[in-house]
C-alpha cells in the first residue's frame, strides 16, 4: 500500500482549482456541497467535502449511515442534476482534467458508465427485475459503443465469464430474480465495468449481501481492479473492510470529513475520536471476545440541524475536556503531512488517548 | 408460460361456470320473491290459464329448478328446443332462450347490439389511454408545477362529474348551440367509417373523460414511485439518455398497474356501457339490460349479464396472460 505524496492534497475551504498537470490525480474534488430543499428545512449532506484521488489507486470513505457517502458518490456522477431534482451542487469536481460541476448535463451523461461507473449496496432492486441480465448490460454497453446488439451480446457474456458467473453464455439470458445475491451483484459489477471505467464508485457494495459471499466480492473488486486499472471509490461503514482494500481512507462524519489519510495510517493510528468509535464497534478477526464490542453511543446527527461546533461533541467522551471549544467552534481539518484531522484536542493528546486507553482495548 | 396459461384458462372456464349458477340461481329467486309467476310474464297480462300453462310447458318452467338449469347450460352448449307440440322452437347453441316480452332470440339481439357497445368502449379506451396516461406521466415528470396542478384539477372534475351532467352538456354545447357534431347515434363502421365516427365523438369524449381521470391519478402515482426506484437511478448512472429512462425503464413498470386496470375496465365496459348510452340513447347491451331490467324481462337480465360476465373473465384472462409477459416473475407463480 503505497500513497502518493501527489495525489493528496489538504482540503481547504477555498477552491484549488485542478491539479497541475502532468500530476496522476484522476480525480479531484474541491470544497463539495451537497444540500437538499425540502420541507423540513435545508438537508446539507455534503458540507465541504475534499479529496484526491490518483489513477489505479483506491480510496475508502466510512462512516455510519446516513453521513452523506452515498450523496456525495450519486453527486460525482452528476446524479442529483437534472429537471425536478431538489438538490443544489457547489463546488469543484474535478475528472481526468474536466470540472464536472460546470459541465453541461449531456457532456456528463456521457461520461457516466463510460469513464466512470457505480454499483449499488442492493443489487435486486438496483436492476429492473423486467429484463434480463444480458439486456441491461449490453444496454449499457450499446449506449457508449456504436456496436451491433450481437457484438454488445457477446460483450456482455464475456463481462459475465470474467466476474465469475458460470456458464454465462446461458445465464445471461435470465433475469435478475433467477440470480442468487452475490451472483447479482457480480452481474452489476459486470455491468459497471463493461464499458472499461476509469473510476469506479462502489457504494456499500457487500451490505445486503451473505457475510459468506461478501469476502468473494471484495476479492472479486479489487481483482478487477488490478486487471482494469481502474480508480475505485469504496464506501462503507465497516473500516475493516477498507483498512486492506484502500490505499487512503476518508472518515466522514454528519457530511464532513472528520479524519483523511494513508489507510495504514487511519487504521493502526487513528486520531479522531469517532474514528476511535468505528473502530472499537468493529469485529475483528484477531478479537473473538464479541462482547468487548463498543457501539458508539447516540445516533447519527440530523443534517438539517447539526450539532453547533463539532457535529460530533453530543456523542463523543472528550468533548470540552480542558476547555477546548467543542460545543462552539467547528474545528478544521488539519494535521501534518498527509494525516489529516478535525479535532481541537491537540495532536499530542490524541495520539497519547489512542495508544493509553483505545489501542488496548481493541 | 404455457402452463401459467392453461392455468389461467381452467380458472376462467370455472368462474364462468360459478356466474351462470349465481346468475340462474337469481333467475329463479327474484319471481318467487316478488311473487310473479315467469309465465305470465312470457304471456304478458293475460288470464287464459291454458295459455299460461302452454307457455310454462314450453319454456320448460315447470320441471324442477335443477333440470332447468342442466337445460339452461346445455342449451349454453349444444342449442336446445323448446317443445309444446306443434309448436316447436329451435334455439342454436349459445342459447339464452327468448325474451319473455318481444320474444326475440336474446342471443340473436346481443350479438347485434355488441358492435355499438363495442364500438363505444373501444373508441373511448383509445382516447382515454392516450388522455390518461399522457397526463399522468406529464403531470409525474413537473409535479408540483402549474401543469400538474391543472391536470389534477381535471382529474378530480373527471372523477367526480356524473357522466349524465357532462354528457348532456357537452351535447347541448357541442351538438345544439355550435352545431359542430351532429347528435350522437350509431351507424356501423363498414357503412361509412366517418358517420360511425361522427356519431360517436360525442360518447366516446364523455366517457373518456370519467375515465381518463383516473388514469391520469394512477399513472402519475405510479409513475412519481417508479422514479424513486432504484433501478431507475442504475439507469442513469450507466449513461442512458433521460428520454429512455423515462421512456423505457420507467414507463414499463408505470404500465403494468394501468394494464391491469385498464383490461378489467374495458372488459366490463363490453358489458354494457349503462349510463353512456341511456344519456346519448344509443341502442348496445347496457340500454338492453336498462329496459330488461325495468321491465322485468329475465333471459334478457339473464343473458345481458352472462354476456358482461364472460367479458370480464376473457380480460382477466388477458390481463394475466399479459402480466406474465411484463413481468418475469410472475411466470413463476
Ligand atoms: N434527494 C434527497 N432529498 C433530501 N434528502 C436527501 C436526499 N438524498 C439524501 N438525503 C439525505 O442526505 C443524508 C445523507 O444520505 P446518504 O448520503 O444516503 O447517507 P449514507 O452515508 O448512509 O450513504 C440522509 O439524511 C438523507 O436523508
Ligand atoms: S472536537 Fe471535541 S467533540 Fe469533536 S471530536 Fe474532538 S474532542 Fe470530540
Ligand atoms: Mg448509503
Amino acid at each position: 500500500m503505497t500513497t502518493d505524496n501527489t495525489v493528496r492534497t489538504s482540503p481547504g475551504p477555498t477552491l484549488a482549482g485542478p491539479p497541475p498537470p502532468g500530476s496522476d490525480v484522476f480525480l479531484r474534488i474541491n470544497d463539495l456541497r451537497i444540500q437538499f430543499k425540502t420541507d423540513d428545512g435545508i438537508v446539507k449532506a455534503v458540507d465541504g467535502l475534499s479529496f484526491g484521488l490518483g489513477r489505479g489507486k483506491t480510496l475508502g470513505i466510512v462512516g455510519e449511515s446516513g453521513s452523506g457517502k452515498s450523496v456525495t458518490s450519486l453527486g460525482i456522477l452528476g446524479l442529483h442534476r437534472g429537471r425536478g431534482r431538489n438538490a443544489d451542487v457547489t463546488g469543484e469536481i474535478w475528472l481526468d482534467g474536466e470540472e464536472l460541476i460546470s459541465t453541461p448535463q449531456e457532456r456528463v451523461r456521457q461520461l457516466r458508465g463510460q469513464k466512470m461507473a457505480m454499483i449499488f449496496q442492493d443489487p435486486l432492486t438496483s436492476m429492473h427485475p423486467y429484463y434480463s441480465i444480458g439486456t441491461q448490460i449490453v444496454e449499457a454497453y450499446r449506449v457508449h459503443n456504436a456496436v451491433s446488439k450481437k457484438v454488445a451480446r457477446r460483450r456482455a457474456i464475456e463481462m459475465l465469464g470474467r466476474v465469475g458467473i458460470p456458464r454465462p453464455e446461458r445465464r445471461v439470458d435470465d433475469y435478475p430474480h433467477e440470480f442468487s445475491g452475490g451472483m447479482r451483484q457480480r452481474a452489476m459489477i459486470a455491468m459497471a465495468l463493461v464499458c472499461n471505467p476509469e473510476l469506479l464508485i462502489a457504494d456499500e457494495p457487500t451490505t445486503a449481501l451473505d457475510v459468506t459471499v461478501q469476502a468473494q466480492i471484495l476479492d472479486l473488486i479489487r481483482d478487477l481492479q488490478g486487471e482494469f486499472g481502474s480508480a475505485v471509490i469504496i464506501i462503507t461503514h465497516d473500516l475493516g473492510v477498507v483498512a486492506e482494500l484502500a490505499d487512503d481512507i476518508l472518515v466522514m462524519y454528519g457530511g464532513k470529513c472528520v479524519e483523511y489519510g494513508p489507510a495504514d495510517e487511519l487504521f493502526w493510528r487513528p486520531e479522531h475520536p469517532y474514528t476511535w468509535g468505528l473502530l472499537s464497534s468493529m469485529p475483528r478477526v484477531d478479537r473473538d471476545v464479541r462482547d468487548r464490542l463498543v457501539p458508539i453511543k447516540g445516533s447519527p446527527p440530523s443534517l438539517i440541524n447539526l450539532p453547533r461546533g463539532c457535529a460530533f461533541h453530543p456523542r463523543c467522551p472528550y468533548s470540552e475536556r480542558d476547555g477546548i471549544p467543542c460545543r462552539s467552534v467547528v474545528p478544521e481539518l488539519a494535521g501534518e503531512q498527509q494525516h489529516l484531522v478535525a479535532c481541537h484536542l491537540p495532536a499530542a493528546q490524541r495520539r497519547r488517548i489512542f495508544s493509553d486507553d483505545i489501542a488496548p482495548a481493541l | 408460460m404455457f402452463r401459467y396459461i392453461i392455468r389461467r384458462l381452467i380458472a376462467g372456464v370455472i368462474t364462468l361456470l360459478v356466474v351462470t349458477l349465481v346468475t340462474f340461481g337469481i333467475f329463479f329467486m327474484v319471481p318467487k320473491l316478488t311473487g310473479t309467476d315467469p309465465a305470465l310474464l312470457y304471456t304478458g297480462k293475460q288470464t287464459d290459464k291454458v295459455a299460461i300453462e302452454g307457455a310454462r310447458k314450453k319454456m320448460g318452467l315447470d320441471k324442477p329448478v335443477i333440470e332447468q338449469y342442466g337445460l339452461f347450460v346445455k342449451g349454453l352448449v349444444v342449442g336446445r328446443d323448446y317443445d309444446d307440440g306443434p309448436d316447436k322452437t329451435h334455439c342454436p347453441a349459445p342459447c339464452f332462450g327468448y325474451s319473455f316480452k318481444n320474444q326475440f332470440n336474446v342471443w340473436q339481439r346481443m350479438l347485434s347490439d355488441l358492435p355499438v357497445t363495442a364500438s363505444l368502449a373501444v373508441g373511448a379506451a383509445v382516447i382515454w389511454l392516450i388522455l390518461g396516461v399522457g397526463a399522468g406521466i406529464i403531470s409525474a415528470l413537473r409535479k408540483g408545477r402549474a401543469i400538474d396542478r391543472a391536470v389534477m384539477t381535471g382529474a378530480l372534475a373527471g372523477v367526480s362529474l356524473p357522466i349524465y351532467f357532462t354528457g348532456l352538456l357537452s351535447a347541448s354545447i357541442f351538438v345544439y348551440t355550435l352545431n359542430w357534431l351532429p347528435s350522437p347515434g350509431y351507424s356501423p363502421f363498414l357503412q361509412n367509417p366517418l358517420t360511425w365516427a361522427q356519431g360517436l365523438i360525442l360518447p366516446w369524449i364523455t366517457l373518456a373523460f370519467l375515465f381518463a381521470a383516473t388514469y391520469a391519478r394512477l399513472t402519475r402515482a405510479t409513475m412519481l414511485e417508479t422514479l424513486s426506484e432504484d433501478y431507475i437511478r442504475t439507469a442513469r448512472a450507466k449513461g442512458l439518455r433521460e428520454r429512455t429512462v423515462i421512456g423505457k425503464h420507467a414507463l414499463r413498470s408505470t404500465l403494468t398497474p394501468i394494464t391491469t386496470v385498464f383490461g378489467l375496465d374495458l372488459g366490463a365496459l363490453l358489458g354494457g356501457a349503462v349510463l353512456t348510452e341511456t344519456v346519448f340513447n344509443l341502442n348496445g347491451l347496457g340500454k338492453d339490460a336498462v329496459l330488461a331490467i325495468s321491465t322485468s324481462d329475465l333471459p334478457v337480465i339473464l343473458g345481458v349479464t352472462m354476456f358482461a360476465a364472460f367479458f370480464i373473465v376473457l380480460a382477466n384472462l388477458i390481463v394475466d396472460v399479459l402480466y406474465g409477459v411484463i413481468d418475469p416473475r410472475v411466470r413463476l407463480a
